[in-house]
């Protein structure tokens, strides 16, 4: 297991201590790391299970839980793909396809130069305008491949421009 | 005096691109000389003109749509030369997107908003401006009941509007309130239940992005109703934009003493906190739910105990939808013999439909219940999208049945739907055109109880997964007849055996495929008389 760094030791911490006395803290305790590091690092799992006086065990068995948290670092971009039903009426599996096979990856997976990770999502509420993709906080809707790739364009630019990984995932 | 022009900031049109349009709606007028004050609204839920930009004149605000960032620069020049905002003059004819004025946009008009009656209309930031349009009369109300009659006159007006749950399950809101009332507790709790994960529903997303504190003010009344002084707000992760404007709502109902201590020198006290889901389908439900909110796996609980009498950290609770305690400020505002005058039968008041997948004029269509699904799909929807036929209907989600065109004059009431083994569920609408395959929809009702069962229930946990082993044989032509009859079994043990609508209701879009669209799961297998012939 690698060991966190010294920001990340810090980041969670601090996140539990700020909010172990909250009822029911673990959700907000594992929101507020995946917020500020990408993901929930293996390692802290065990400063969470002492500060919730809780084992460890428990601190795993709820982030697998819940497809929203994560103990992999993410690329860049984290890109959702809507695969529920509304969307599927608007040809969201032929996007699916063309969309992985554009990156060259399936889902929980990142690209090569770690700029996109790809996870299905079960509805982002937009199902009037579907289908719909959602990068980092932003949702997308009457998406299509050639708009997705557009939008890799403009977000690869961006990131050369600010010459270095600008961390849209949360 | 500045012009004022509306651009929504709700998910969808933002979706669509209203952060664009409105830089460049600042940036243009700014060249061309107009003075205006932009004011983000939410969405009036007329998602197929989004981004929808309304311009107030003397006469009303008129509305363009869908303004996309190229129509920007025509756009101004038009208000320029043409807008005469003060007379407020037709613009009828002078740009191609203008649709007069927005209350008179058909699909608008012939709405019956009592619940969404600010949706779009208001900054939803703006404290104020939701006074100024009714805000708060419901708790007024309510604190005056509370005065003379205690909390028991909060508890039947909210059993005479005849409410029931509009997550879904449909249960009388009023005796729901009545249990929590009747059972004695040191602390109780409110929760609102904002995980709304069904496919094709953004009702609770749109009233909590475009007028939040509607649900603030009938959670306090929900709190003074019953006793409880601590409430939450459990939203699901996958609307930020939603967080961003409730926590924003909440921030400033504190600072205006709508919430805490002491509200409006009532001497009552509610306090309230948005949790975050995280991705879980089944902590829509609520036990599931109870579990996520104290920091545990959402494995669904057992019932009895009901969490009324015994929910969040075993105290009884009010778990109710967004909509269902949206729509209290209405009803004790109006009375609640006002809800009760809309609707048909024991479905009571209105219910805001969702109008989305292969649909031209996708939206919220909020009516008074027993109007037909096809009335909403075609007179409202305009049909499909794609402009092929439409083949099947889902109402309710992904636990919903898919209704074939006989079923499409079926009245929007509980009972009427019941009939047709089908469910109104939270009111999604998700039309489906002639080129869908109806057996892959089969197979994924299947497949995403395998993806987000919580595991407690052995039928739910292991079925989900036999289930597609079995529709992927029936597909493949594989001991078609027996795996037919396993998969009618399979949908039995389903159906009895588990906890929760998650596994008991996973076989009805299954069931209704078997029923409704037969030819889709039994149709021949390309090639496959050939290798058999080989073999």
């Amino acid at each position: 297991m690698t060991k966190l760094s010294e920001q990340q030791y810090q980041v969670v911490a601090k996140s539990v201590s700020d909010k172990k006395a909250l009822p029911g803290a673990l959700l907000p305790i594992l929101h507020d790391i995946q917020d500020q590091l990408g993901y929930i690092p293996k390692a802290a799992i065990d400063i969470i299970a002492a500060g919730l006086n809780q084992t460890a065990a428990e601190i795993y068995g709820v982030i697998s839980f819940y497809h929203h948290f994560r103990l992999d670092k993410p690329g860049n971009h984290l890109v959702e793909i809507c695969r529920a039903e509304a969307c599927q009426a608007m040809g969201s599996e032929a996007l699916e396809q063309e969309i992985k096979s554009k990156l060259g990856i399936d889902y929980h997976q990142t690209t090569k130069d770690n700029n996109v990770s790809l996870e299905p999502v079960y509805c982002l509420g937009n199902c009037a305008c579907g289908p719909s993709i959602k990068v980092g906080e932003r949702v997308y809707g009457r998406m299509s491949g050639e708009k997705f790739s557009r939008l890799m364009d403009k977000l690869s630019t961006y990131v050369v421009e600010l010459g270095q990984g600008e961390n849209h995932a949360r | 005096m500045p012009v004022k022009i509306y651009i929504p900031c709700d998910t969808t049109a933002l979706a669509m691109g209203a952060d664009e349009v409105a830089n460049i709606v600042e940036f243009q007028s700014r060249e061309a000389g107009l003075s205006v004050d932009i004011i983000r609204n939410g969405s009036r839920g007329l998602f197929y003109l989004e981004p929808l930009v309304e311009v107030e004149t003397a006469r009303g605000r008129i509305a363009f749509g869908p303004v996309e960032a190229e129509d920007v620069p025509g756009l101004i020049q038009s208000l320029v030369a043409h807008g005469d905002f003060s007379e407020g003059k037709a613009f009828a004819g002078k740009h191609p997107l203008y649709l007069g004025l927005t209350e008179e946009i058909p699909y608008l008009a012939k709405q019956q908003r009592l619940t969404f009656a600010r949706a779009g209309i208001i900054d939803p930031l703006s404290l104020e401006d939701y006074q100024a349009h009714g805000g708060f009369e419901g708790l007024n109300q309510a604190l005056a009941l509370t005065g003379s009659n205690g909390p028991q006159g909060i508890v039947d007006e909210v059993k005479t509007s005849g409410l029931r749950g509009r997550g879904g399950a449909a249960f009388p809101t009023g005796i729901k309130w009545q249990t929590v009332l009747d059972t004695p507790a040191e602390q109780k709790y409110i929760v609102c239940n904002a995980d709304e994960g069904d496919s094709g529903t953004f009702a609770d997303r749109l009233l909590m992005e475009a007028d939040p504190f509607t649900l603030i003010e009938g959670m306090v009344i929900a709190g003074l109703a019953v006793g409880a002084n601590q409430g939450y707000i459990y939203l699901r992760s996958e609307y930020p934009q939603a967080d961003k404007i409730l926590n924003q709502a909440i921030k400033t109902a504190y600072a205006q003493g709508y919430l805490g201590e002491n509200i409006q020198d009532s001497g009552q006290h509610f306090d309230l906190e948005v949790r975050l889901g995280a991705g879980a389908y089944i902590c829509g439900e609520e036990t599931s739910l109870l579990e996520s909110l104290e920091g545990k796996r959402g494995l669904v609980r057992a019932k009895p105990p009901l969490p009324a009498i015994e929910g969040l950290f075993g105290l009884p609770t009010i778990v109710n939808n967004v909509i269902s305690l949206a729509s209290i400020p209405v009803i004790l505002a109006k009375g609640g013999e006002y809800y009760r005058d809309y609707g048909m039968g024991r479905s009571r008041g209105t219910l805001p439909v969702q109008l989305a997948g292969n649909i031209k004029q996708g939206g919220l269509v909020e009516l008074a219940f027993g109007a037909t699904l096809h009335n909403l799909v075609f007179e409202f929807g305009g049909g499909t999208f794609s402009g092929k036929p439409a083949k099947a209907i889902q109402v309710g989600g992904p636990l919903g049945a898919y209704l074939p065109e006989e079923q499409w004059h079926t009245p929007l009431d509980y009972e009427a739907f019941a009939a047709n083994n089908a469910v109104l569920g939270h009111g999604g609408v998700v039309v489906f055109d002639t080129s869908v395959d109806m057996a892959k929809q089969a197979r994924f009702a299947m497949e995403f109880c395998k993806i987000e069962s919580c595991g407690k229930c052995t039928p739910c946990r292991i079925g989900a997964v036999r289930g597609v082993e079995v529709i992927d044989k029936i597909i493949g032509d594989d001991h078609r007849e027996q795996n037919l009859e396993l998969l009618t079994d399979l949908c039995d043990t389903m159906e009895l055996g588990s906890l929760c609508a998650m596994g008991g209701m996973t076989p009805y879009p299954v069931r209704s495929v078997m029923e409704h669209f037969p030819d889709d799961l039994i149709k021949a297998v390309p090639g496959k008389a050939q290798q058999e012939q080989e073999l």
